[in-house]
């Protein structure tokens, strides 16, 4: 057991991927000579070389769309987009062609390609680099999207989305590759579809994802010095969604809060909250507290962008509101 | 070239009675580049192509009668009647498939191409597109990538002059030519073919696809054609005049082909006979066999999603 960073999880699992499936390989802006615009691939093309760790232009349709046809040739890809934000660009071979060329084909080919990305906002990027589209990527039926907020969990996740055979979506919000945590020396692996209660409380349920969690956590602190016992409830995938978890806890509980760090308005945070009300309303104290970003492109200037991204007293103040807690 | 011709005009027929919905285009008049093209393949190559599919489907090979019962939606189609005309797939022989989106194709061709290169055999992937996708960003990404990859890769440009109901004039100031813009991006094997000329398409297909598979990079064909029909069955063909259909409907390559051939007493015209009573029926069955089978049951909604 050793603790790490997020992002030295994430090279870890990159690092154990190549050492044991030849079929794996790296492509993706700057990943090589300049060792990754996060550092996540850092050293990596001095060991496995350019075929394996490859640099590509700045063409995120092709090089992802290339992930898809060396996927559906049987190659293991994992493609790495420098921002989710530009996944709009290439929005089209991920929707149209990652996600739908199995059904398409009736099931003759799969797609087993890992498309990682850092995402969020917090260091004044501004409107067009600060966005996280899970939201967006999981309505979509065919991608699998996951959303790790701990070491442990973006090490075993990862492991588990090289050996998918199926597209899946890492999102890896930004905030988080600093951020240290436990992991064992042994290879677990994180199921896909599974999420985790990441403290355990009575009073209420509070359910996010990725940074989100950071917030959470902080929230369930702090309400418990006020004697509110906080359960929070890690979803890690996005597509599929474990709602079973999600209800379990708060039919424990009897309320729930949900967290969405991004635009409030029509996100997974809604589709959330719809969901614990349509399966759990009879035995809940109230309705669905929910608590998102605000409904605004992101500004650069830090006290704006503050503002816009969910903080630990909102969510205070957003369970007081709806249960008087 | 007969039997896709034949093909297409009894979907065209099938359309008109119901039985094919949804979008139809049809390759009536451009058979001979999917003939003429997939000829020079091998069975470990790939071919990727566009919604215009049926021709490069059947000129791989793929069963006529898969093919049909796929356009009718039924569960002995390719795709179980999943994807329809616009989607054809048969992974056993390399057809990656229709693909609908216009330029969405050239992405997947890369990565198809780029197998082969990762696992240092002597494939290539095959991809035909029209003139009208030459305007989108994929098309412009994707030669460059394959370029500076060197990837193993064919681009064929089936150049029917209209996009939809643009011709390429309305649409691009650079000319008629697409073929020289390939140098650009560093392929330097780019010609121009005759697209109604089935033996001068298969030479030059022979000439690029040795050259991509000795190690020189991706190659580019630009093949003059043109879409005797509408753009799809729904195309009323406005926008252009007949008489530049009946100028090309004269050099149609499914009755200069065989007119050249007992010309020079290769072939004998109750050969050829023979030959096209042989194909009606194999189109005949064809549409018997989908339509003897079954809608997919329901529980196909669900299947095929995840691996």
């Amino acid at each position: 057991m050793a603790e790490i960073t997020f992002r030295q999880a994430l090279q870890r699992g990159l690092r154990e991927a190549l050492d044991a499936d030849p079929d794996v390989f790296l492509m993706g802006e700057d990943i090589g000579k300049y060792d990754g615009a996060y550092a996540v691939t850092q050293g990596l093309l001095d060991k496995y070389g350019a075929d394996r760790i490859r640099d590509t232009p700045i063409s995120e349709a092709a090089f992802v769309g290339a992930g898809v046809g060396a996927a559906v040739a049987g190659l293991r890809p994992v493609v790495e987009l420098m921002s989710m934000s530009f996944s709009l660009v290439a929005a089209d071979q991920i929707v149209n062609m990652a996600a739908k060329i199995r059904y398409m084909s009736g099931g003759q080919v799969k797609v087993p390609m890992v498309l990682r990305a850092p995402t969020g906002g917090g260091v004044q990027l501004a409107a067009t680099h600060s966005q996280s589209f899970e939201n967006w990527f999981a309505s979509t039926p065919g991608l699998k999207v996951v959303t790790p907020s701990t070491p442990y969990d973006a090490l075993g996740m990862l492991r588990s989305a090289i050996e998918d055979d199926n597209p899946v979506i890492f999102a890896e919000n930004a905030l988080l590759y600093g951020t240290r945590g436990e992991v064992p020396d042994d290879e677990y692996r994180v199921p896909i579809g599974v999420a985790d209660v990441k403290r355990a409380g009575t009073d209420i349920t509070l359910i996010g994802w990725a940074h989100g969690i950071v917030t959470l956590l902080d929230a369930a602190e702090k309400l418990s010095e006020t004697g509110v016992s906080a359960e929070v409830v890690d979803l890690r995938t996005l597509r599929p969604l474990d709602m079973d978890t999600v209800v379990a806890s708060v039919q424990r509980t009897g309320r729930a809060l949900v967290l969405d760090e991004n635009w409030r308005t029509a996100g997974l945070g809604a589709e959330l909250a719809a969901e614990i009300g349509y399966r759990c309303s009879d035995i809940m104290d109230g309705p669905v507290a929910r608590v998102g970003g605000a409904d605004v492109p992101s500004p650069y200037s830090r006290p704006l962008e503050q503002l816009a991204i969910p903080q630990t007293q909102w969510v205070i103040d957003e369970i007081e509101k709806t249960y008087g807690l | 070239m007969y039997l896709i011709r034949q093909f297409e005009e009894v979907c065209g027929e099938m359309y008109t009675r119901g039985q094919i919905r949804g979008f139809l285009h049809l390759y009536i008049g451009e058979e001979a580049i999917a003939v003429g093209a997939i000829s020079q393949l091998q069975p470990h190559d790939y071919i990727v192509t566009h919604y215009r599919d049926h021709g490069h489907a059947l000129a791989r090979g793929v069963d006529p009668n898969r093919t049909m019962a796929e356009l009718f939606g039924r569960i002995g189609g390719l795709s179980k009647g999943k994807g329809g005309s616009m989607h054809l797939f048969d992974a056993e022989k390399g057809v990656m498939g229709g693909h609908a989106i216009v330029g969405g194709q050239f992405p997947l061709a890369a990565g198809l191409a780029l197998s082969h290169q990762y696992r240092k055999t002597d494939g290539i992937c095959l991809v035909f597109f029209g003139d009208g996708s030459t305007n989108q960003g994929t098309y412009h990404e994707v030669m460059n990538l394959a370029a500076v990859w060197k990837l193993p890769m064919l681009f064929f440009l089936e150049n029917n002059l209209y996009g939809m109901g643009s011709r390429f004039d309305r649409v691009r100031a650079g000319g008629e030519d697409f073929y020289p813009g390939a140098a650009t991006y560093g392929i330097e094997h780019a010609v121009v073919v005759d697209g109604m000329d089935v033996l001068a398409v298969q030479e030059a297909t022979r000439v690029a696809v040795d050259s991509i598979r000795a190690g020189e990079g991706p190659a580019f064909i630009e093949a003059k054609t043109f879409r005797f029909q509408g753009h799809s069955m729904a195309d009323p063909v406005k926008y252009r005049d007949s008489g530049e259909t009946a100028a090309w409907q004269a050099r149609d390559p499914i009755v200069t082909f065989p007119r050249d051939l007992l010309a020079q007493e290769l072939f004998s015209e109750g050969q050829l006979d023979d030959i096209r009573a042989s194909v009606d029926a194999e189109v005949a069955a064809a549409v018997k066999f989908a339509e003897d089978s079954p809608f997919p049951p329901d529980e196909e909604l669900f299947t095929d999603i995840y691996a």
